[in-house]
């Protein structure tokens, strides 16, 4: 007998019960979401959200769009641009950098050497303050996101917001690999006391555009 | 501190053992008191928090009531998006498996996630003994792996040392491990982040293989999901070429749907946060299987029995495998807060440890057979539980199945003991209250037949002040 069938039948020995109670249905009156149905109100949650995990958030209209990237990235310093495939290219347009785009092959190593990396992202989550990256267009493989210090993210409001953990799940594709930031990477491993950054980009600004 | 005891026999070494359990309890009290009052203020922004807390409950005794079918379905849905699973009845059998699939690589080390599951396996020890280095990742697993130490708490497994110890850790063994600690290192723990930062990066960038263990697996679509909070769980689920996850059998939930009550539920129980700062979900390979260079070409599954199937055969004693690892339960306990994360002798230390590890090891070893006795049965575990697991009842329930046995000659005393002592509220409070007096008496070692329990273990010393006393004081 293979462990695989050890384990099964055991599970079934285990759980063989000649007069098992009657299974009652998920209780599920848990709330879908727990904030009111407006627009405004959820950005300015997702705002305050993100801001109180130490993301640092701005925001600005889509034809600001460019002009405040490339403010953000050289008030940084920023040098080097990692890019993902997808990503608008106005974006980047009036940003004096060099762009490093990702067409499959950047290596880590690589990466560890760009200033900055600059992504959209598939949704955001206003309650928890949380962005999802999902890997699509203007997103791309999880390492951009994770290996470059800075992490600056693009966020579409109203489209990309929703209120809740479970009013984001439906949108989300479980097949594709995701990656959910609440905040730079962080640690309390040391007498309990929060230290920013530590393997992941230790610094994320979230850019909220509106309209 | 240890320069002057370097190279000094056994009674400085019994000092310095002996103070850091001083530091211990501090530290422990100062870390369990901050996450408990801050998860309160996390629960109680959901006004749905019962709610939520009765369908994880629910989804958990389900799956568990279906488990062969859900491993079944999980395991093809895995197998579709291009991962291998494999099926490991113990320890010793997914040890085994690992190792294989490492050598199959060529590799001679792997990186790790923090993994529950691979502590339990002794899975670091039995890859070093094939050859193979294991490299703990989470700046905490960092500190016990470099100090060559147990962890002592399920979320801050370092709990018990303080950032001088991790300083003097670092500036000493950093560099038998790889890239050194810069000179100059202070304790602060912005400049030991950094230190732990540069050291595993190098890591990170060459590592080909990497081992994890998942918080939950969804059977009808395949993903694993582990929450973390420094990064370093993503770097080892995206830059290697190959990932081993091992995970207990207990993790699978039935749905993708399932995910919102317990995404909601876990980061706020365990690290107080309305998220995690970092949640990361795969399916097998993903939608190219592998060929888009995002994350591992290889992805291998192993699913991790080792008692699990005991553990469901009791009828009371199986609500513990509901559990989501969240440690809730220890930073309330009373008995964990005195006695530290190591008197477990587990890798599951506090209420869930005491529940948990007699059933998955069986109650043969003293050790194990002492557990479900250390506890006040205050409750205070279950109601912060947010899988609303009774602790207290199981653990009322083990006793009785140690007492079935005969139990250990000393287990029968503290049996007829507890029996009174618990029969008699009143003869209880007297008699911590006693102890609590006589304490600088009390040895540290349990003289004739105790004393085989207690060389597994430091005896607890007797609080200063009884815990009902306390916990009287500090519920309110
Ligand atoms: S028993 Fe409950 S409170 Fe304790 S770690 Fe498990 S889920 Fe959390």
């Amino acid at each position: 007998m293979t462990s695989r069938e050890s384990i099964l039948a055991r599970i079934r020995a285990a759980l063989a019960d000649p007069a098992p109670a009657p299974e009652q249905p998920i209780p599920r009156d848990y709330l879908r979401t727990h904030s009111p149905d407006d627009p405004a109100a959820l950005l300015d949650l997702l705002h305050h959200n993100l801001a109180d995990y130490r993301a640092r958030v701005h925001r600005c209209t889509e034809a600001e769009l460019p002009g405040a990237l490339a403010g953000l990235l050289a008030e940084r310093g920023s040098r080097t641009v990692a890019v993902p495939p997808g990503l608008p290219p106005a974006w980047l347009g009036a940003a004096a950098v060099t762009a490093v785009p990702d067409d499959g092959t950047l290596t880590a190593a690589r990466l560890d050497t760009v200033d900055s990396v600059v992504t959209g992202c598939a949704l955001a989550i206003a309650e928890t303050g949380t962005i999802m990256l999902d890997g699509g267009p203007g997103q791309g493989r999880r390492l951009l996101s994770l290996v470059p210090d800075h992490h600056l993210c693009v966020v579409r409001a109203p489209g990309q917001v929703v209120a809740s953990v479970p009013l984001a799940l439906p949108r989300l594709d479980p097949a594709r690999p995701q990656t959910w930031i609440s905040g730079p990477s962080a640690t309390s491993d040391i007498e309990l006391d929060r230290v920013e950054g530590v393997h992941g980009p230790r610094t994320l600004e979230v850019l909220l555009v509106e309209g | 501190m240890t320069g002057t005891f370097l190279g000094m026999p056994a009674f400085p070494q019994a000092a310095a053992a002996a103070l850091r359990d001083g530091r211990l309890r501090a530290n422990l009290r100062h870390a369990t008191h901050t996450i408990r009052d801050k998860r309160a203020r996390a629960v109680a922004e959901l006004d749905d928090w019962a709610e939520l807390r009765a369908a994880g409950k629910a989804i958990k005794d389900h799956t568990l009531r279906h488990l062969d079918r859900y491993l079944v379905q999980l395991e093809e849905a895995v197998a579709a998006a291009g991962g291998a699973v494999h099926w490991a009845a113990d320890a010793e059998e997914a040890n085994r498996i690992v190792a294989d699939l490492v050598h199959a690589t060529g590799e001679t080390e792997v990186v790790k996630v923090k993994s529950m599951a691979t502590q339990e396996i002794g899975l670091n020890e039995a890859l070093a003994a094939e050859g193979i280095t294991a490299y703990e990742t989470d700046l905490a697993e960092l500190i016990v792996q470099l100090g060559d130490d147990r962890p002592s708490h399920i979320l801050v497994p370092a709990i018990h040392r303080n950032r001088a110890e991790i300083r003097e850790i670092f500036a000493e063994r950093m560099a038998a491990w790889g890239r050194p600690a810069p000179a100059d290192l202070t304790d602060s723990p912005a400049e030991l982040a950094e230190a732990a930062r540069l050291h595993l990066r190098e890591k990170f960038l060459r590592a080909r293989v990497a081992v994890s263990g998942a918080n939950f697996m969804v059977a009808e679509t395949g993903t694993l999901v582990v929450v973390e909070s420094e990064g370093n769980g993503r770097m080892c689920l995206t830059l290697p070429r190959t990932l081993i996850s091992v995970v207990g059998i207990e993790k699978v939930v039935p749905t993708w749907r399932d995910l919102e009550v317990f995404l909601q539920l876990l980061p706020r129980s365990s690290t107080a946060e309305r998220m995690n700062p970092y949640t990361s979900l795969w399916t097998g390979l993903g939608p190219s299987k592998g060929a888009d260079g995002d994350g591992p070409s290889a992805f291998h599954l192993v699913l991790l029995d080792n008692g699990r199937t005991a553990a469901l055969a009791d009828q009371v004693g199986r609500q513990a495998l509901r559990c989501i690892r969240c440690s809730a339960c220890l930073n309330v306990c009373p008995v964990y807060e005195r006695a530290g994360g190591h008197a477990y002798g587990s890798v599951y230390p506090g209420p869930i440890g005491a529940i948990l590890t007699p059933q998955l090891r069986g109650i043969t070893s003293p050790v194990d057979a002492s557990l479900p006795y250390a506890s006040s049965l205050c409750g205070a575990c279950y109601e912060v539980c947010p899988v609303a697991i009774d602790i207290p009842e199981v653990l009322v329930h083990l006793r009785e199945r140690v007492a079935e046995q005969g139990g250990h000659p000393l287990e029968r005393a503290a049996i007829a003991a507890a029996g009174y002592l618990f029969d008699h509220p009143a003869a209880l409070a007297a008699a911590e209250r006693l102890a609590g007096r006589t304490r600088a008496l009390h040895p540290r070692r349990l003289p004739g037949p105790g004393r085989a329990w207690t060389d597994t273990r430091d005896l607890p010393q007797v609080p200063a002040e009884p815990f009902r006393d306390w916990w009287r004081r500090n519920r309110s």
